[in-house]
């Protein structure tokens, strides 16, 4: 996992209006496809869970990378420890849960899925690609 | 039949510890219920009125005769000696302790079973037509393309918080057995030119605002079927409401964005996914359908019947079905005995019906929609033995698409959310309507009752549905006219106040009798009500 690049992140609008900032701040409903003309020059996007319950910024998450996004993707608020292994694989490489996550307990869901069926932002190899070699 | 490879056996074991280490955490507290809740749901299990209840997957509703001893062992081991198939192609148990669920699951695994995603706001169990791989009518066998469905849904990284749940329907025939425009999304598998491709259908619904799926793509190559999938939810999970829980399902987004915007939103969607080699080979669907060839059939087999029992043939008449191979016919069991509970089966009844399956169906039986049991291939001078045992063990109900054969949910019995219950007004009804002669005689006759609102009795589809509804804290009973889930599919509509709970079986019965002075030869009564309106039904009932 990377290391947060400590830097206070903007809003979108505040980010779209202006501006020479390299980092930006998603809310839920907020668009990830207007960051794409800008993501070259952004090495932090924030990623705002306001409930687990919310999975906007999954696709959020997946529409970055599949549009070249290489910087930092965090997720940033209600993250559980049950969800960042989803988050991984739709491409978040950092995590700011509100709530404290036990290490131990991190570190076991990460690690759990050995294989996967199919295909997202990470670079697992689906089953089907094993398959067929 | 589909069998796991190692892979797949890996992701249910997989599942089975994490589980059993949620499970854990949220007996040592280290979890609060809330945060509990969804991972319980991913995993099918329900918090009702007296205990956990337990959801278990049957893909596209097939299972084998090992899988249904099991089913069996487990409502023995870890019930009270039943179990509840539903109108999902599944099963329920209603009465778990959270203690015992990871072991249960653990069971299931063995037997390439599982629990997972049957509940939670995620892509459900995938269902599809009960007769799949035995009709005459079908183009190709659905249940590979629900397969690899089944697989791409499974852990989906990002679809496993969606506004709400998202259930899946695959057929592949021009007559709907799987009520396939009233999901999510709807497939059906054609053929065109030579060529098999999908047909989608999405904003499908039933609940509180019932809604038949508009077509939205006529043609999808079967090698996209994925990535066209993944566009529908991808919309979907970034569009689809979350500000209000009723409103939450895809039905909605279609519905207030329109079906033009909302199909131009997932062919932008779809534009960009296909580039992305999101969709498994084609050698892998291949594999698949090797699991699905026919059974090894035997050629020249007699079509006569031996029809001396007049009981053998009442039953034979009524539910069995033509089947693509001479000298085979598809069975289906009534699980609906006159004053019995729809839809459940105690383990010795699952016992046998393995054992049938075993002997007589290639060790292949169905789950169906109308929450029946399907023995999809049996010889034809294989019904008489047949029917002998399913009668000694009160399985041979001759009333399949009858008055009697009522779908209905658990209702106030056992689930928190219900108004009223269903299972006795179901009794009730199926008692009334007992004598077999009468229900021939009013020919096919769909019934479906629900205990609230959210419509799991699929009662907006039923020829005469039954929504119980709360009324000044008095159960009460409206009735509706003229559903379908078939592939003439309709909504019913109300006939106007309710009624109580023995002035709904009253109802009921007025309805039946006004089609009888109405019919003209050979209509159901789902025609004549489609001929002549709903006023001579209300002017009988209310007049
Ligand atoms: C006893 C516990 C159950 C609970 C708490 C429950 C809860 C619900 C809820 C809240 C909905 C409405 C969802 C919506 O419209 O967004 C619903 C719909 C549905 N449920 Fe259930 N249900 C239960 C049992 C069942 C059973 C036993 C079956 C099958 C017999 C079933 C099958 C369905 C179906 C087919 C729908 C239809 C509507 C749709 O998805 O559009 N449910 N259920
Ligand atoms: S329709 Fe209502 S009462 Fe019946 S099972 Fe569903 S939620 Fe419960």
């Amino acid at each position: 996992m990377a290391e947060p690049v400590e830097e206070p992140a903007v809003t979108l609008d505040a980010f779209l209006d202006q501006s020479n900032a390299t980092s930006v701040r998603l809310e839920e409903g907020e668009d990830a496809r207007a960051l794409i003309p800008h993501l070259d020059r952004l090495s932090l996007i924030e990623i705002g869970f306001g409930s687990f319950g919310d999975g906007r910024g999954y696709s959020a998450a997946r529409i970055l990378r599949e549009a070249g996004y290489q910087g930092e993707l965090r997720a940033e608020g209600d993250v559980l420890v049950d969800q960042i292994a989803f988050m991984r694989r739709c491409g978040f490489d950092s995590f700011a849960p509100e709530r404290p996550l036990d290490p131990e307990d991190a570190a076991r869901a990460l690690d759990r899925w050995s294989e996967v069926y199919q295909p997202a932002a990470d670079d697992r190899t689906p089953i089907w690609s094993k398959r067929h070699g | 039949m589909y069998k796991y490879d190692h892979y797949d056996q890996a992701m249910v074991d997989t599942r089975v510890a994490e589980f059993r280490d949620q499970v854990e955490r949220r007996i040592a507290g280290k979890l609060s219920e809330d945060q509990f809740k969804p991972l319980r749901l991913m995993n099918g299990l329900y918090l009702q009125l007296h205990a956990y209840m337990l959801r278990v997957a049957i893909p596209y509703g097939t299972l084998d005769s090992r899988q249904t001893r099991m089913l069996a062992h487990i409502a023995r081991k870890y019930d009270r000696g039943y179990g509840h198939f539903t109108t999902r192609q599944n099963i329920q148990y209603n009465w778990i302790r959270l203690e015992d669920a990871p072991d249960l699951l653990a069971d299931l695994a063995t037997v390439e079973m599982h629990a997972i995603q049957t509940s939670g706001n995620c892509i459900r169990n995938i269902s599809s037509d009960q007769y799949a791989g035995a009709a005459a009518d079908e183009v190709v066998d659905p249940r590979p393309f629900a397969e690899l469905l089944r697989q791409w849904s499974s852990f989906h990284p990002e679809f496993s918080f969606l506004p709400r749940k998202f259930k899946i329907a695959v057929i592949a025939s021009e007559t709907d057995r799987a009520a396939m425009r009233l999901h999510d999304i709807g497939i059906q598998i054609i053929e065109r030119d030579g060529e098999i491709a999908a047909r989608f259908y999405a904003g499908g619904g039933m609940g509180r605002t019932p809604m038949i799926g508009p077509l939205i793509r006529d043609f999808v190559p079967i090698g996209e079927l994925i990535s066209y999938s993944e566009a529908i939810l991808r919309v979907y999970n970034r569009y689809g409401r979350r500000d209000n829980k009723f409103k939450a399902r895809i039905k909605i987004l279609v519905h207030e964005m329109g079906a033009e915007k909302f199909i131009a939103e997932v062919e932008a969607e779809f534009a960009h996914l296909r580039g992305l080699n999101i969709d498994a080979p084609a050698a892998e669907l291949a594999r698949i359908k090797a699991f699905f060839t026919d059974p090894p059939f035997e050629a020249g087999l007699p079509d006569e019947i031996d029809r001396l029992d007049p009981d053998f043939a009442v039953w034979l008449d009524q539910n069995t079905h033509p089947h693509k191979r001479p000298g085979y016919a598809i069975v289906t069991i009534s699980l609906k005995p006159i004053g019995g509970i729809p839809g459940d089966a105690s383990a010795e009844q699952m016992e046998l019906i393995a054992d049938l399956a075993e002997r007589h169906s290639f060790d292949e039986l169905r789950v169906t929609h109308a929450q029946n049991i399907v023995l999809p291939h049996v010889r034809k001078a294989d019904l008489a033995t047949i029917w002998g045992a399913l009668a000694e063990a009160g399985l041979a109900e001759p009333n399949l698409d009858l008055v009697t054969d009522i779908i209905a949910c658990p209702g106030l019995d056992y689930c928190s959310l219900a108004n009223a219950r269903s299972i006795p007004v179901a009794q009730k009804i199926a008692r009334r309507f007992a004598d077999q002669q009468r229900q021939r005689d009013l020919g096919e006759l769909k019934l479906k009752i629900s205990g609230c609102i959210n419509a799991c009795g699929h009662h907006h589809a039923g020829h005469i549905g039954i929504l119980g509804v709360d009324r000044k804290g008095v159960e009460n009973y409206q009735l509706l006219l003229g559903g379908s889930g078939a592939e003439d599919a309709s909504l019913g509509q109300i006939t106007g106040p309710g009624f109580d709970e023995d002035g709904i079986v009253d109802a009921v019965e007025t309805v039946t009798e006004t089609y009888k002075t109405l019919r003209a030869d050979g209509e159901r009564f789902l025609d004549t009500y489609r001929r002549v309106g709903m006023t001579p039904f209300k002017e009988a009932l209310y007049g």
